[in-house]
């Protein structure tokens, strides 16, 4: 970390091209969602690209609505929205409904999703879910001066190659790692990195099978979908949401 | 044809569903975490020390001890009121010496130098002008102290210990644990916690978070809570205890609003709101140094000058309404006093008076603005207010608070009946607007916003009938 603090505070350093544009957030180019657990510190991340002052708070639930915000990055206007942080998509409640619905239906660019690094474990229960959703996001492996403080560390590299997505680490509080952040989400954003995210393999055969088989008819009836092996396992657990949509057309 | 293919689709789909069994959300959450575990058995790297967190563990197992968790919690709140107590006393002299004493004449004299009409001069210097001095020097300096402490405990990690320790009383009311969190939320803003409710998936538990959080004391009325308990409480004994005895008095009542939270939650999830309690899984967040500047900055810019903000752009209007309907005359009576009269018998009967119902009343946009309130109505009842001929009478301290509302007729029973009806009344108009966007419904908004004004009734009618036997 102690070299990403030098190169952090360089003007030759990625942020300089940065322009933070706060709330102004017309006619963008790309749009960011940020997705991840509550207490990752995601409006701080949020606070950091965008230069506003979203309140932060060290307890689950801080962010219920979803806040907006704006970079500018090479020519890119891209705006950013801090979803509410939540620890799955499977439920019902509002703030994770709000959360699914926006990376479903919203389909932002790409989503960055922030995670605690010194609780990886439970965090990634909810990236493999967002990782069933949409096939563009960065993993933004937030709060590693913490981990770190705490004996953890993070094999980042293996990390990226399991999830099929770039990795970055980062501690937003102390503005390191954001401009590689930055310049990461930008290559997804213009398809110069394509993800090849992880799709979930733990189902036992029998059911995978099931979910073939509704996938395969999905894939038929909404060629392009990004996403329809998601939409298959959801239809099999009768989300009623999901089934809405079908019959509004909202795929 | 798409609509055939949809159809075709779903009953695909729930013929399937018949064949891999109803435990098909387990099988899918339990692969979600075989992979979940595998990926971080591979990438997490232990380095030297084999217990991390073993320090947190340790603070967590007192914070949040049986034994000591409740006394921890009730003495941290009372050293955070009994500071702002302490530290605000003479801050709020200050300011209102100089808003009051100096700058009042000077305005005056300004404007009769202007040859401004004795109407407008008053409407503006001696309404709107006078409510927002009141409003800055019996506000700021608690709000400057509390809300910086109150965010440090929250940056620290230490709000989901409270929730924590909470939890099981919640769950015994027939409420979901969550709710400890939305409520601790309403200890800053309800309209904010009513957001929070969000949290909460079922909606049952839900309407009873939202119904409930009211019965936190918020922003706007803590300062009122803490200004009336330094006057009439503080003053029982002896100078040197005043403050601790008047943060005790605070913490009683914001008790009583968590107490009245459980039983609330009790009736109505035993009654009009009935059924199961959900069960979840409540995360005991890391412990974070909070960053203290950032924290200061954040809680003056964010919650001191916002809530200020809030109550200038209340109060102004306030007292202009408030100037208007004291020379505004009836047959020798403003209106003011026509009012006051005609809903004192009323309010006494309930151990308050007119003059707190009609603040009450005028204050329903925003609770910070009820002591400005009191304090305009008692001087303007008490003809202290000349109209035309300047405003000749000062309020430098908590003292002299006291003296202008002794002279008001209020007594020991008014101080804490109008703690009581604090705690107990209506949401302000932008919490009750909010529960109204969260449930989209009048029925329960109605039953959101009477409910409290009914229980306060009850119980400042309670303690007058128990006063009266002992007096």
């Amino acid at each position: 970390m102690t070299e990403l603090e030098a190169c952090d505070s360089c003007v030759l350093n990625n942020s300089a091209q940065l322009l933070k544009l706060g709330i102004n957030v017309e006619n963008a180019d790309y749009v960011i969602a940020l997705a991840g657990n509550p207490n990752t510190g995601k409006s701080t991340v949020f606070n950091a690209l965008t230069g506003l002052k979203q309140h932060t708070g060290n307890w689950p639930g801080k962010t219920v609505i979803r806040a907006e915000g704006g970079y500018r990055y090479q020519d890119h206007k891209m705006k950013l929205i801090d979803l509410p942080g939540t620890y799955s998509l499977l439920s019902t409640s509002q703030d994770e409904e709000i959360a699914r619905n926006f990376i479903l239906f919203g389909k932002p660019d790409v989503t960055i999703i922030v995670v605690d690094a010194a609780r990886i474990e439970r965090n990634l229960n909810l990236v493999l879910q967002i990782l069933e959703i949409t096939d563009r996001a960065v993993l933004c492996l937030n709060l590693m001066d913490e981990a770190l403080r705490h004996h953890i560390d993070i094999d980042e590299r293996t990390l990226s190659k399991e999830l099929g997505i770039p990795v970055i680490k980062c501690s937003a509080i102390k503005k390191q790692g954001i401009s590689e952040l930055i310049s990461t989400v930008h290559q997804v954003a213009t398809r110069q990195i394509i993800c090849k995210p992880h799709r979930i393999k733990g189902l036992p055969k029998s059911a995978q099978k099931m979910v073939d088989k509704l996938d395969k008819k999905i894939r038929k009836n909404y060629p392009g979908l990004p996403n329809s092996r998601w939409v298959a396992i959801r239809l099999l657990d009768a989300d009623a949401d999901i089934i809405k949509a079908l019959k509004n057309g909202d795929f | 044809m798409k609509n055939k293919d949809t159809q075709d689709l779903l009953d695909l789909a729930s013929e399937l569903r018949w064949e891999v069994g109803e435990n098909f959300h387990d099988t899918l959450v339990e692969g979600i975490y075989t992979d979940a575990a595998q990926i971080a058995q591979k990438t997490e790297i232990k380095i030297g020390e084999p217990n991390p967190y073993s320090f947190e563990r340790k603070l967590d197992r007192v914070l949040t001890s049986k034994k000591y968790g409740f006394p921890i919690m009730i003495l941290i709140l009372s050293i955070i009121l009994w500071l702002t107590i302490q530290g605000a006393n003479y801050p709020s002299g200050l300011l209102a010496s100089f808003f009051l004493e100096f700058l009042h004449p000077i305005l005056k004299t300004g404007a009769f130098q202007l040859g401004l009409p004795w109407w407008l001069d008053g409407f503006l210097i001696d309404g709107v002008y006078l409510a927002l001095g009141w409003v800055i020097s019996v506000m700021l300096p608690p709000m400057a102290i509390f809300f910086p402490m109150f965010t440090l405990l929250e940056d620290f990690g230490y709000l989901p210990r409270v929730a924590f320790n909470l939890d099981s009383l919640f769950k015994k009311s027939g409420a979901h644990g969550k709710q400890a969190l939305t409520m601790s939320m309403g200890w800053g803003c309800n309209a904010a916690g009513v957001v929070a409710t969000r949290i909460i998936d079922s909606p049952r538990e839900r309407l009873i978070a939202i119904i409930t959080n009211n019965f936190s004391l918020c922003n706007g009325r803590w300062p009122t809570q803490i200004l009336i308990a330094t006057i009439f409480i503080g003053a029982l004994v002896p100078d040197g205890f005043s403050s601790i005895v008047a943060s005790i008095a605070v913490i009683g009542i914001a008790l009583l609003g968590v107490g009245f939270t459980f039983l609330s939650s009790w009736i109505l999830s035993k009654t009009l709101l009935k059924g199961e309690v959900s069960t979840f899984a409540l995360e005991l967040p890391p412990y974070r140094p909070p960053n203290l500047w950032t924290t200061l900055y954040t809680s003056l810019i964010d919650r001191t000058l916002i809530v200020l903000w809030r109550a200038m752009v209340f109060a102004g209007p306030a007292g202009a309404i408030i100037w208007l309907i004291s020379n505004i005359y009836v047959s020798d009576l403003s209106l003011a006093n026509i009012t006051i009269d005609w809903i004192d018998d009323f309010g006494l009967f309930f151990g308050l008076n007119g003059v707190i119902l009609l603040a009450y009343v005028v204050a329903i946009p925003a609770n910070e603005i009820v002591i400005p309130t009191i304090l305009m109505l008692t001087v303007a009842r008490l003809n202290l207010m000349g109209a035309g001929d300047g405003v000749m009478f000062e309020l430098e301290s908590t003292t002299e608070t006291a003296t202008l509302l002794h002279a008001g007729g209020w007594t020991l029973l008014t101080g804490i009946n109008l703690m009581f009806f604090s705690l107990l009344h209506n949401p302000c108009s932008t919490t009750i607007y909010t529960i109204y966007q969260e449930t989209k419904s009048w029925k329960w908004t109605t039953f959101a916003s009477i409910m409290p004004v009914i229980l306060g009734f009850l119980v400042t009618f309670l303690v007058t009938q128990i006063w009266q036997l002992f007096h």
